[in-house]
């Protein structure tokens, strides 16, 4: 027996004899019981403040025990005993008690586990139907920012936010767009450019998803909004007889960011679709289900926009060779479709 | 003032029934708390970024330039990988912060420990309690970036470029508030992340085990003071129910200044409406003595199933 419950079982002797002499009934059944309250009140405090490992194996296994002896105490007292005191702490301790007992499935470590062993791939296939979906409107967007661009160049500057500075502009040389895709053009700070842009994606992705929250709508204004600059920067390339060159340029981290883009535009579309299709359930319910089930999702958009950074901030500077650059990018987009597509299948099916 | 806030807490009471078959009632976080908790959290983010930063800056500084020279494209790279981290520190800081500690056994930020509050997943419709998921805690605080950060970020663009941004800044402004007050237009309080997420956000109750009243030195009925006997009939206990009972019990719990006063009124009106005289500067013995009899038959009452909740309820007598 260890110290704390030796002690209680002391205090609970103490107790029993105090509630003998108790004139009420319903202090009796207080001081017989309080001994145990008090005993699941330190374990819960303890577990509550992270101390998991002060906890005597003792007290872990009487847990479940002392939690049903207190949600009987507590149904007992509301309908026998009208002392305040005992009644609120009960309600009190029951409720922390409740929320220990009950608490999160798994830690942070656990969730983790889960999430690469297979309930990432998992999210990402639920919301098939919504990946075709975004996939169309982000062709469609594209094809929209060239034929914009293609109509009237103008176009151009209000899809492409202006950098000072940037050569890319409708009219630059072949030479000039030729030294902005492999040129070592001695820009300092590309790897810090790299971790901008993976922060702006990132806060886009997540826009995109939440979003969603509005019916889905301005996910979808975003999503075609974002891939029109696509559309006018390839239409810019390919004038000057780029466009491979531009693609290997942009399918080195592309292929995984415009992906992981892909799955947040989808998720937003996914919760619009349940908020306003909530189809036989209540919409709060439809809500509640949807963003769950597209959070794993967007857990794993902001890591493919890391992988996305890291790719646009060393891989690309390293390799010159648009045959190369297109290899990459075709690498990666081919295991993340394994990864999505097809790992953890057969687990599932199991 | 005093009248509003009880009926405040009232309107803020939920009940979920657990798989025990206990019906447990769960206060939820008032929004001036979970403001409070906010800014708090907001706070301690801060402090934790600049604290990432000048430790980065310390090694920018420290480290590397005073010992190789700027120019050298080694010390260059090293310097941008600080920048990258950042950035990326920048980023992860206010996202990770509000996922890592309430995807703890506490389900609270710093920031809602201090207020007394945490994250909950809302019942089913049936009323049934649910267990808090990780998904569910992600998806609130994915959120949290449209409703709290990106429009922040708006309104200071809007801000920064003066009178050529009267649109945007509107928009901003039309943005943040439609968030904003997301939780004010609903009667859970839920803010647009709560909604996503099937949670919502309660009162974390920390009551101690207080003594009972009726096991004091005067609850047998003797006052430990003058020794007088305080025996009551029937009839003298008859006239007042639950509430009262309640009300006595705050009052004799209350230790503050104005307490032995607001006895002596408590004692002088109980006495009045039994017709027996009060003797004075024994109150505390005398009402110690009411309470536990009346609570005995009361509870006795309760037993057998007949309540009488205030002193116009004619339940006992049914």
């Amino acid at each position: 027996m260890n110290p704390l419950s030796r002690w209680f079982s002391q205090r609970d002797k103490t107790a029993i004899a105090a509630a003998a002499q108790a004139t009420l009934r319903s202090d009796r059944f207080r001081l017989e019981r309080e001994g145990d309250w008090r005993r699941l009140e330190a374990i819960v405090t303890r577990i509550e403040a992270g101390r998991l490992r002060a906890i005597s194996d003792d007290d872990l296994v009487a847990l479940p025990a002392l939690y049903r002896t207190l949600v009987s105490s507590l149904s007992v007292a509301r309908d026998t005993s009208l002392d305040t005191a005992a009644l609120d702490y009960l309600e009190g301790l029951a409720q922390r008690a409740w929320f220990v007992v009950y608490g999160p499935e798994i830690g942070f470590r656990g969730w983790l586990q889960r999430f690469f062993g297979g309930g990432w791939s998992a999210a990402v296939r639920a919301i098939g139907p919504d990946i075709l979906i975004a996939l169309a409107l982000m062709v469609t967007g594209t094809v929209i920012g060239w034929l914009l661009v293609a109509g009237n160049p103008d176009w151009y500057y209000a899809l492409v936010p202006a950098e000072p500075g940037d050569a890319r502009v409708p009219g630059a040389s072949r030479a000039v767009l030729h030294a902005s895709l492999f040129g070592k053009n001695g820009r300092t700070g590309l790897a810090a450019f790299a971790a901008y842009l993976f922060s702006n994606n990132a806060r886009v992705s997540i826009l995109c998803f939440a979003l969603g929250f509005a019916f889905g709508l301005p996910s979808i204004l975003l999503l075609i909004h974002n891939t029109a600059l696509l559309g006018a920067l390839l239409w810019l390339y390919h004038g000057q007889g780029l466009t491979l060159e531009l693609v290997g340029w942009l399918s080195v981290h592309g292929t995984t960011e415009l992906f992981a883009i892909l799955l947040a535009g989808a998720s937003g579309i996914h919760i619009g679709r349940s908020m306003a299709f909530p189809g036989q359930r209540a919409i709060l319910d439809a809500a509640a289900e949807a963003g769950r089930r597209t959070a794993t999702v967007m857990v794993g958009v902001v890591l493919m926009l890391i992988v996305a950074g890291l790719l646009e901030g060393f891989a690309r500077q390293l390799i010159e060779p648009t045959e190369l650059r297109l290899a990459v990018g075709g690498v990666m987009l081919a295991m993340w479709l394994a990864y999505f597509f097809a790992f953890g299948r057969s687990g599932a099916r199991r | 003032m005093a009248h509003a806030q009880p009926s405040g807490r009232q309107g803020r009471q939920r009940t979920i029934l657990t798989a025990e078959g206990l019906r447990l009632s769960l206060t939820l976080a008032s929004r001036g708390s979970r403001v409070i908790a906010l800014l708090l959290d907001l706070g301690l983010m801060l402090v934790a970024i600049l604290a990432t930063g000048l430790l980065l800056t310390a090694l920018s500084h420290g480290a590397l330039v005073s010992q190789i020279s700027h120019a050298n494209p080694a010390t260059r790279r090293l310097l941008e990988t600080l920048d990258v981290v950042w950035i990326i520190a920048l980023f992860l800081v206010p996202n990770v912060w509000f996922l890592w500690f309430e995807l703890g056994v506490r389900g609270a930020t710093p920031g809602k420990r201090l207020m007394r509050i945490r994250v909950a997943a809302r019942p089913g419709t049936d009323g049934s309690a649910a267990r808090l998921t990780a998904e569910a805690v992600i998806a609130r605080n994915l959120l949290r970036n449209m409703e709290l950060f990106m429009p922040v970020l708006f309104i200071g663009g809007a801000l920064s470029l003066g009178e050529d941004a009267t649109l945007a800044s509107w928009a901003g402004l039309v943005w943040f508030g439609i968030f904003a007050l997301f939780p004010f237009l609903n009667r859970d309080s839920l803010r647009g992340g709560d909604v996503i997420a099937g949670t919502w956000v309660v009162e974390v109750p920390r009551r101690t085990l207080a003594a009972a009243l009726s096991l004091g030195g005067n609850a047998q009925g003797t006052s430990t003071v003058t020794g007088a006997q305080y025996r009551f009939g029937a009839a003298e206990l008859a006239v007042y129910g639950e509430y009262e009972l309640q009300v006595l019990e705050r009052l004799l719990r209350d230790r503050s200044a104005g307490a032995p006063h607001a006895l002596t009124e408590a004692c002088r009106s109980i006495c009045a409406k039994i017709g027996r005289p009060c003797g004075p500067g024994d109150e505390r013995a005398f009402l110690d003595a009411y309470y536990t009899q009346l609570r005995a038959r009361l509870e006795t009452g309760m037993r057998l199933g007949k309540r009488k909740t205030d002193k116009h309820d004619a339940g006992m007598t049914q």
